[in-house]
């Protein structure tokens, strides 16, 4: 029982991880019918930049939880007014197929620069670990499974009682009709961008601490992502959160009671989604 | 379903195509005079995987990044096969290939129940399991250490020095871009293609459009698993670095560089992107993703048409008679969810 607590808790955490990656992806797609393959290299730049502010700035890891999300928001504007924005009338794949360039220089680049071993991350928050009685979780962890229910949660009521929200949520579905209604959907493309940027930024920052900082961390998790996204369903955002935390849970679990499928299992239940609801488990069905 | 910008290969007169023919047949023969034959070798492989990879992205609209899975499953399933079985290296090659395409069907077919970028996303997805599993069966496939000893076996001939073998690779090679070519050109590819242009047309029609695009799959499969058999006896080992993701990528961006359905650009994609990565392996830069992410970068942003395409359009547009599908022109009607702000282009 206490093993399997641990590892439901464990599997929340990185569901955590997930569900914010895949969080960014979907609202991305939902406005601009882009998937964002650089979405894996901008966790890791974000994971890079909180090592960099403690490293050379000695900023802590508060200051690079605010800061790298700005940063890297920023920079995935300008990636958008530069790059992805001029591709925006062809096929969605060319999209993916920058960014997916974009993602191998990032990538190489931090190789060049740190080389492949892990950085280490001195300023990590809440040290020890809070005992529950039955078990103990590190405190760190708690409060990342915190702030990944805590900004889901936010962008959805976002999404749904703000008019921002709506206009994109309008957009998102129905961009001609809400276009027709007077409302530039256009202007919100840029800023959606952005958000989404930050959001995998967010998640970097929050995994300095307690993952391995190299610069394949991002391209092992982003294939995982994906695979969450097609079974959560890229359409729908409550989807693809609950898919992320769905399939933290999975795979922790099937550590603990099958080893040989822990890394496979995902895969998996995404061949099990395919045959039985391939919109995804949230999705309707889309032109993508 | 997919709009890229296609060039048509009919469309050159005949003393071209024969002359391109005879000058590629020219330099395939040549080409270890001229270079490192394992990197001659190394090259005819990646051209073989790019064009087996064109052959469905191009063709049949389908842009897989899952294909280290075929080019790397047939490289395990060559190596063990040369390894145990002590067959010609030629048998091991067809049924590593075998075993791609029939690691194929199941994912081809799981893969086509999404379309456009979700089959992308699924193939890669599934591409990652196998390479979990080649990781996990360390006792079949040496995990980190690679399969090693993978012998070259050809009865009567001595295959060791690297120039011999390049010849003995070659015919493989040639057979692979028949096979490529002859799909394109069959019935059976004109279906494909009536495919990627116009599912809901091609379903109306009565053709069953996802086996289609499972056959094709299957196809570029087999011809990917020819591929990386081929790699895998040539360097004599088979490691996880053939089923990983980056594989995958290679081949796009070979594939790209070339020009997207040209299928002969992806030869020169590859012979540009093996010598491209010699080259800097042996400039001591190890950073090969950022100048071929670069480059690919530059190719998608601004010549989508590849190095092939870009130039059989300026040598038509030289003589008049300009004849192919551009991406631009014209759009799917399904598309009304496309972004809202189309672009001057």
């Amino acid at each position: 029982m206490t093993s399997f607590l641990q590892q439901a808790f464990n599997g929340l955490v990185s569901g955590g991880f997930y569900a914010l990656l895949a969080l960014g992806l979907a609202v991305i797609f939902g406005m601009l019918r882009v998937v964002n393959f650089a979405h894996g290299a901008l966790y890791m730049l974000g994971a890079f930049g909180a090592v960099v502010l403690s490293d050379s700035l000695g900023l802590g890891f508060w200051w690079a939880l605010l800061i790298v999300p700005l940063v890297l928001a920023a920079a995935g504007m300008l990636v958008e007014r530069l790059l992805v924005h001029r591709l925006a009338a062809l096929d969605p794949l060319y999209n993916f197929l920058l960014t997916f360039g974009i993602a191998l220089v990032c990538q190489d680049l931090m190789r060049m620069k740190y080389g492949s071993h892990s950085q280490p991350y001195a300023g990590a928050p809440f040290p020890g670990s809070l005992d529950l009685g039955l078990f103990t979780f590190p405190t760190y962890q708690v409060f990342v499974l915190c702030v990944a229910a805590v900004v889901c949660l936010a962008v959805w009521l976002l999404l749904t009682r703000t008019r921002i929200g709506t206009v994109v949520r309008a957009a998102t579905e129905r961009p001609e009709t809400t276009r027709a209604f007077g409302i530039d959907t256009g202007r919100w493309v840029t800023p959606v961008f952005g958000f989404g940027a930050g959001l995998a930024a967010l998640a970097g920052v929050l995994a300095a601490p307690m993952r391995a900082v190299n610069s394949s961390m991002g391209a092992d998790l982003i294939i995982i992502v994906f695979a969450v996204v097609v079974i959560g369903g890229l359409g729908s955002i409550p989807g693809a959160v609950t898919a992320g935390f769905l399939i933290g849970m999975l795979q922790a679990l099937g550590n603990l009671y099958v080893p040989v499928l822990s890394q496979t299992s995902v895969y998996l239940l995404m061949a099990v989604v395919l045959l039985v609801r391939p919109a995804g488990l949230f999705g309707k069905e889309e032109h993508a | 379903m997919i709009r890229f910008v296609v060039t048509r290969l009919e469309a050159h007169p005949a003393w071209v195509r024969w002359g391109l023919l005879a000058a590629g047949l020219l330099l395939a023969f040549g080409l270890p005079w001229t270079l490192y034959p394992p990197v001659a070798t190394d090259i005819l492989c990646w051209a073989l995987f790019a064009v087996a990879f064109d052959l469905l992205l191009g063709h049949a609209g389908l842009l897989s990044f899952g294909h280290a899975a075929f080019w790397g499953t047939s490289a395990y399933a060559t190596g063990l096969i040369a390894i145990h079985s002590g067959l010609p290296f030629y048998a091991a090659v067809l049924c590593g290939a075998v075993a791609a395409a029939v690691l194929a069907v199941p994912i081809g077919f799981l893969g086509v129940r999404r379309s456009g970028i979700y089959f992308a996303m699924v193939t890669l997805a599934f591409a990652q399991m196998v390479y979990f599993v080649a990781n996990q069966w360390s006792g079949l496939t040496g995990g980190e250490n690679g399969l090693q000893g993978i012998p070259r076996t050809l009865p009567g001939v001595d295959l060791s020095d690297s120039f011999v073998f390049y010849y003995a690779a070659l015919p493989v090679v040639l057979l692979g871009l028949l096979a490529a070519w002859r799909v394109v050109h069959s019935p059976f590819g004109r279906v494909v293609a009536a495919v990627r242009d116009n599912p809901a047309r091609a379903r109306a029609l009565g053709y069953p459009v996802d086996r289609y695009k499972v056959v094709v799959f299957t196809i570029s499969a087999f011809l990917s698993g020819l591929a990386g058999g081929l790699y895998a006896v040539n360097h004599g080992f088979a490691s996880l670095q053939e089923v990983y993701w980056t594989t995958s990528g290679k081949v796009v961006v070979m594939t790209v560089l070339g020009g997207i359905g040209t299928l002969w650009g992806s030869l020169i994609g590859a012979g540009v992107i093996v010598r491209l990565e010699d080259w800097l392996a042996t400039a001591g830069f190890d950073e090969v993703g950022l100048v071929t992410g670069g480059i690919f970068i530059v190719v998608v942003m601004l010549f989508r048409r590849g190095l092939w395409g870009t130039a059989t359009h300026l040598l038509r547009r030289r003589f008049g008679a300009l004849s192919e599908d551009t991406g631009e022109k014209h759009r799917p009607e399904h598309d009304r969810e496309a972004p809202s702000q189309p672009v001057p282009s």
